[in-house]
């Protein structure tokens, strides 16, 4: 790793939270949630142009049981809400999620019957992200934001599930299984 | 083309029974609402005319007191390269219009369709079901009267 070359024989001290939020911030498996045209460019993010694996973070899984940050990357639907909802409720906790997109964030451009106008209706979004699509760059300054508040230990949808982590007082999900 | 196909369906159908309006080389029939399948047949198995392809079907809502609800039917002929657009009419009470996918069966999800967005029922369709919109929507948002933003309660969210 190198560490030893520059502490030597000698050795560090920190807290047990610390190093376990440490590792879960350089750690992050997403889940793609990728609806629509935003989806393209998280698949840009991920690929080797833009490599967010430089972040730890390269890895996509697309099981929600092995992942803890869902990028939700699309216009969702009233529909499409639910089966979003059922996806995040099955990963297990602590979990993230990023709103990717005008559309994700706020209903963007279809200001319509069929678009729900923010996912944060129903799911808790950790960070926003804007543009029609954003850049992958803006995405990965996304990860950054998060990387903070993961070593924070902080999270909007699973507060208590997190090691050292600010006990908020707003009510928190239960995780359900499978619906 | 549009003369000869306005002469042949003058010709099957008597005189007075379409109304025809030509635009910029358009040709646009408004058939009675009882023969709309007669005349979709005719225009595709006619060996002269051959209307194969039905390139669209879709409803339209006129919002008036009379006729309010039309279907529109775009049809397109692969061997003479010409296109006809019939249009038929229903009312607002009880809009039904009969079904064409026994002739195109494509026009089985547009009708579909149709009914999702306006409401028309098409009778005799095979599996009238809605095709966005959830199974158990009690509205039809394409409809004048349907408000942009929706009605508030009609479409649940999951709980927070
Ligand atoms: S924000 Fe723009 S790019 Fe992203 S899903 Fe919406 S319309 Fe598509």
């Amino acid at each position: 790793m190198g560490l030893e070359s520059a502490l030597g024989d000698s050795f560090l001290t920190t807290k047990l939270e610390d190093a376990i939020n440490w590792c879960r911030k350089n750690s992050l498996f997403p889940m793609p949630m990728g609806i629509s045209c935003c989806a393209i460019e998280m698949m840009a993010f991920a690929g080797p142009k833009f490599d967010v694996s430089r972040f730890g973070s390269e890895v996509f899984r697309f099981s929600p049981r092995q992942s803890d940050v869902m990028i939700v990357a699309g216009t969702t639907t009233y529909k499409m809400a639910h089966v979003v909802r059922k996806i995040y409720d099955q990963m297990p906790d602590p979990k993230w999620v990023i709103a990717m997109g005008a559309c994700t964030s706020s209903g963007g451009m279809y200001r319509t019957y069929s678009v729900v106008q923010g996912i944060d209706q129903f799911i808790p979004v950790d960070v926003y992200v804007a543009g029609c699509p954003p850049r992958p760059d803006n995405l990965i300054n996304a990860l950054m934001t998060l990387q903070q508040k993961v070593q924070r230990g902080e999270s909007r949808g699973s507060s208590t599930a997190i090691i050292g982590g600010h006990q908020s007082n707003e009510p928190h999900p239960l995780p359900v299984i499978a619906g | 083309m549009n003369d000869h196909v306005v002469q042949k369906l003058k010709s099957r159908f008597g005189e007075g029974t379409f109304e025809f309006h030509e635009f910029r080389g358009e040709l646009t029939a408004v058939v009675p609402l009882d023969q709309i399948v007669e005349v979709c047949r005719f225009l595709k198995e006619d060996p002269d005319l051959h209307f194969d392809l039905l390139a669209d079907l879709c409803g339209i809502d006129m919002y008036t007191p009379v006729k309010r609800f039309g279907v529109i039917y775009n049809l397109y002929s692969l061997k003479s390269k010409h296109r006809i657009r019939l249009k038929t009419f229903t009312e607002e009470e009880d809009p039904k219009v009969p079904t064409v996918s026994t002739v195109w069966s494509t026009a089985n999800w547009h009708e579909r369709e149709t009914f999702d967005m306006f409401g028309i029922v098409f009778v005799g369709h095979p599996d009238l079901r809605r095709m966005y919109m959830p199974e158990d929507f009690e509205h039809y948002p394409l409809r004048k009267d349907f408000p942009l933003m929706g009605i508030p309660g009609s479409l649940p969210l999951p709980k927070k």
